[in-house]
């Protein structure tokens, strides 16, 4: 059931099905030609060339640059702006406020609370309050200074226990309904199966608050958007977004420009993970700028701005109860969850559901409740970062289960087999499970790492841990409620053989342009080099949702593998009258039509295309996936979580606790991902590597925290830049091994499933786990820096001076 | 605004520039090379890392007149004609450009430090990247690569 991490390459289409080297998953000879081959990227050589252009190395025409007025105050009302003397100073063009632009959005259609600029108040500093074009950045600048600004400072918030505790007003927003608390955005409580009975037949109760640090993406480009506002009333937006759709949607709105009239182009994206995966004050900003002065406008975020700007993981205030019998299988989980959303509600209300819902996974759950609080606070709001809402549950639920299998005396990875829930299955939250690749997951993790050797039996200082994690591959509901298809692919064919396709999806490095060329190369027979793929624009594109929840590979390529098989019965159609043959008969592949069991008859796929297009007209085809909208939970909020597959993943981390200094180093992580069907192997391996890459600098490392007032300046981020926010350099990050693992998903593309967020999650908890296999000491709160791990160890007994053997640390602890 | 004279990927070239550009502004928005990259703006990210007389250095950080009469090496300037430098090669046969924005960077790195040893180890190949943050890969596809064109050039 496993591939490796494959090296190696050809062309990427034509060669025989035996040069991939790897059997089928059925043990027959594979019929795939270039799925599940190592293959170039369709942009790799424009990105290693510098020649792939980001939105940044735009330059337009007498383009003008903006620059937007920050607030210095965490909460306050706005009383007085007065801009006339920043439009007085030579070479500034435009400048606006939140007056101009006073129709609230949202990026969840329920909870539209935030301003292109603010109008009425702030709240958190680095909030927009003006913005101004100029001739060039130094005069936006100088400009900045020349707007006046009085404000009344009001009381703030920073910790969301005591938002959300606040008797009374002023809130950081209205109340939505008279007598609610206008500092929580929202509360989620379920309860499926008889929790209480769960605990009385436990036989092992495990009891433990977790605290999850607030982590930001990062992505190494900042955010830049470029609008042009012409003549005809014709609005062009460039932005490093990963929703191009939902950005033209609400540009149109907020603007109160007909969405016909606007025109969203997603460059190449320099990283997002999340971080631009709703609508952000620069690109109304670009755009209504443009549209007053009449010349393209651009805002390219300083480093400073994209740490404000935000909308990273939340950070989450976790108490579990996990009961389980004498043999390890679980009765019953009990949740309460406070997140610090931070000043707006951004993904807030699904981040909300998802805290607890996808937590029913890998393992079989009897009776589960989770209570859930979304607190505002005056900081920059949170959102989703890959893995969106699931990693902080799922870091503290793997510990708990390292802290019963400890208590229990089983190993771990047996007590997490013992309690898997299966494939084809329900969750006890209802949502529907198909392909399952956990088991080998765990199998892989296992062997590779040498576990049975390591665990428990290493020497004082060194240990290993498991976790395990699943995740969605889409969800089964929009954000904006509708019919419509979540994927659109359109194919065109060109006589000269060549075919271009056009997708809306956000190639956001992730490879969605590449995936969607080896469908259409699988399918048609065409060489790589003979596929266009034409993205991210929406006056050409069909609408894809976007780049968010793991859904791109599942919806997209299913998109594009029903639109390659309509071409396709086309060509072998037209060919077949040809030949006088059936069109089962009529082979693609290689670059060419050939007849099965007739090695003599063949042509090129060129006169192939052109027979189809003599034959139907001019060639083209059309394809679209919608979710499965029936198999999700019958209760309120059963639909979110719910999701065409689940992806799923097995981690073992392998530590060395220095515990002098308490630095943690991790030696190596060994990831096993159940993608369903690796279409490029080695895009997969690199998804799976980047994702256990930031689950590990969450783990160690990164903090988005802020200064309080003690510290002179409550509100005031500790370390907006990357030299003091700390992301690992090469030097930092551990050894990773990737170990891809097939389930073929029923529903797939191919039986494929996401993997680009899925492999974060068992990070954590397993780094967790094996700092307490190496010193005996539980890892609660993230991250565990030096002076966190140094203080939990002085506080066991566990430092310098203290016991150098596992026993006489570990033994008889219950954990 | 001041003249600058630099001898770019081996051409000569000048333009005129605010005073308190640094190189990487002067490449970028000066001489239309965009292919190096701003992620910080303080030398923190690596990404506007290009090659000056041989050493891979922080472009901006460096104010343009500090590179004055030196040979500037940026991306666009790996590959001779249509035959791309190995290292580029592999980036794209080992997937070690995801997003591609920290690329130009860590070609730049990777390409002065095998001018200068032909034959790294992985740690040596570690080591020479630890000023270019990579948010996407991990690293290990970044070594890869590097690792295979090492070896393609030493054959």
């Amino acid at each position: 059931m496993t591939g490796r991490n494959g090296r190696g390459i050809d062309g990427g289409s034509g060669s025989s099905p035996a040069a991939n080297g790897r059997p089928d998953r059925t043990g027959e000879a594979s019929p795939l030609n270039t799925i599940g081959r190592p293959m170039r990227k369709v942009d790799g050589l424009a990105k290693a060339t510098g020649r792939a252009r980001y939105t940044d190395d735009i330059q337009l025409p007498g383009m003008l640059h903006g620059k937007i007025l920050r607030s210095p105050h965490p909460h306050a009302r706005i009383v007085r702006i007065d801009t006339s003397r920043a439009e007085a100073l030579e070479g500034v063009h435009a400048v606006v406020t939140g007056r101009d632009m006073p129709t609230p959005y949202g990026i969840i259609p329920w909870t539209p609370d935030e301003h292109p600029l603010c109008v009425d108040k702030v709240r958190y500093i680095g909030d927009g309050v003006a913005a101004v074009a100029a001739i060039d950045e130094d005069t936006a600048i100088a400009a900045l200074d020349l707007i006046d600004v009085a404000y009344e400072e009001l009381p703030e918030y920073f910790d969301p226990h005591e938002a959300i505790a606040a008797p009374s007003g002023p809130y950081i927003h209205e109340p939505r309904k008279p007598g609610w608390s206008g500092n929580i955005t929202k509360v989620v409580k379920l309860e499926f199966g008889d929790v209480e009975a769960g605990f009385a037949e436990a036989d092992v109760i495990a009891e433990h608050d977790y605290f999850f640090e607030g982590t930001t993406h990062t992505p190494i480009e900042p955010h830049c958007a470029i609008g042009l506002a012409a003549g005809d009333g014709k609005l062009t937006v460039w932005s490093a977004t990963q929703v191009p759709h939902y950005l033209h949607r609400e540009l149109a709105r907020v603007l109160e420009v007909d969405p016909a009239k606007v025109r969203v182009i997603q460059p190449p994206v320099g990283g997002a993970f999340g971080g631009k995966s709703e609508p952000f004050d620069l690109e109304f900003c670009v755009a209504k700028l443009s549209m007053l002065t009449g010349r393209p406008v651009k805002i390219l975020y300083t480093r400073e701005e994209v740490f404000y700007a935000h909308r990273g993981r939340h950070p989450f205030h976790m108490r579990y109860r996990t009961g389980a019998t004498s043999d390890g299988m679980l009765t019953s989980v009990d949740a309460r969850i406070v997140l610090d959303g931070g000043a707006y509600a951004s993904f807030g209300l699904v981040t909300t559901y998802y805290s607890g819902q996808l937590l029913t996974a890998p393992y079989q759950m009897p009776a589960y409740r989770f209570q859930s609080t979304r607190a505002y606070t005056n900081k920059p709001a949170c959102g989703p970062k890959r893995g969106h809402g699931s990693v902080q549950p799922r870091f503290a639920f793997e510990v708990q289960l390292d802290r019963i299998a400890e208590r229990l005396e089983i190993d771990p990875i047996e007590l997490r087999r013992r309690n898997f829930i299966g494939a084809n299955t329900r969750t006890v939250n209802e949502l529907r499970v198909t392909s399952n690749g956990f088991l080998e997951c765990l199998a892989e993790v296992e062997r590779a790492s040498d576990w049975k050797r390591k665990h428990r039996r290493l020497p004082f200082g060194r240990g290993v841990g498991v976790a395990g994690s699943t995740y969605i591959s889409g969800t089964n509901y929009p954000i904006y409620p509708n019919e419509m298809p979540q994927s659109g692919i359109q194919l065109q064919v060109d006589r000269s053989g060549r075919v271009a396709i056009f997708s809306g999806a956000s190639e956001i490095g992730q490879g969605v342009d590449s995936m969607v060329a080896y469908v259409v190369a699988e399918e048609l027979g065409v060489p790589l080099d003979h596929i266009r793929v034409l993205a991210g624009d929406t006056d050409f594109t069909p609408v894809d949702l976007g780049a968010y929840s793991s859904r791109v590979t599942f919806m997209l390529g299913n998109a594009c593998l029903q639109a390659a098989r309509k071409l396709k019965a086309m060509v072998r159609d037209a060919v077949a009258e040809e030949w006088e043959a059936k069109p089962r008969e009529v082979l693609l592949a290689g670059g060419m039509a050939l007849r099965a069991g007739d090695t003599g008859t063949s042509m090129p796929l060129r006169a192939a295309f052109n027979l189809a297009e003599a034959k139907f007209g001019t060639l083209g085809a059309t394809g679209s996936y919608n979710t499965p909208k029936d198999v999700h939970g019958s209760y309120r909020g059963g639909t979110i979580g719910a999701s065409p597959a689940y992806s799923f993943t097995a981690h073992v981390a392998e530590v060395e606790v220095d515990t002098e200094t308490g630095f943690v180093t991790v030696d190596k992580i060994w990831i096993a991902h159940d993608c369903g069907r690796a279409l490029n192997p080695v895009l997969v391996a690199g998804q799976m590597e980047g994702s256990a890459y930031m689950g590990f600098a969450e783990a160690l490392m990164e903090e988005h925290i802020f200064k309080s007032a003690d510290e002179g300046r409550a509100g005031l981020h500790n370390a907006p830049s990357l030299l003091d926010y700390r992301i690992p350099t090469s030097l930092d990050t551990p050894a990773l091994e990737s170990l891809i693992v097939e389930s073929i998903d029923p529903e797939g593309p191919y039986g494929a499933k996401e993997a680009g967020e899925g492999p974060l999650h068992p990070s954590i908890p397993a780094i967790a786990n094996a700092i307490y296999d190496a010193v005996g000491v539980r890892m609660d709160s993230l991250p565990f820096s030096p002076p966190r791990v140094w203080r939990a160890l002085q506080a066991a007994g566990r430092g310098k001076a203290a016991g150098r053997t596992r026993q006489a640390v570990g033994a008889g602890r219950a954990g | 605004m001041e003249i600058v004279r630099l001898r770019v990927n081996g051409d000569e070239r000048s333009c005129g520039v605010p005073a308190h550009y640094t190189l990487l502004e002067t490449l970028r928005y000066g001489l239309g090379l965009t292919g190096s990259k701003q992620g910080c703006d303080k030398g923190d990210c690596g990404a506007c890392t290009v090659i000056v007389d041989g050493r891979a250095i922080l472009s901006c950080i460096t104010p343009v007149w500090e590179a004055e009469g030196r040979e500037v090496r940026t991306v666009e300037g790996l590959a001779s004609g249509m035959e791309t430098h190995p290292v580029q090669d592999e980036f794209d046969l080992n997937g070690a450009a995801q997003c591609g924005f920290c690329t130009p960077g860590i070609l730049c790195s990777s390409v002065a430090l095998l001018d200068r040893n032909p034959t790294p180890t992985r740690e040596e190949i570690r080591a020479a990247l630890a000023g270019n943050l990579c948010r996407c890969t991990g690293y290990e596809k970044i070594y890869d690569a590097v690792e295979a064109a090492a070896a393609r050039l030493s054959t």
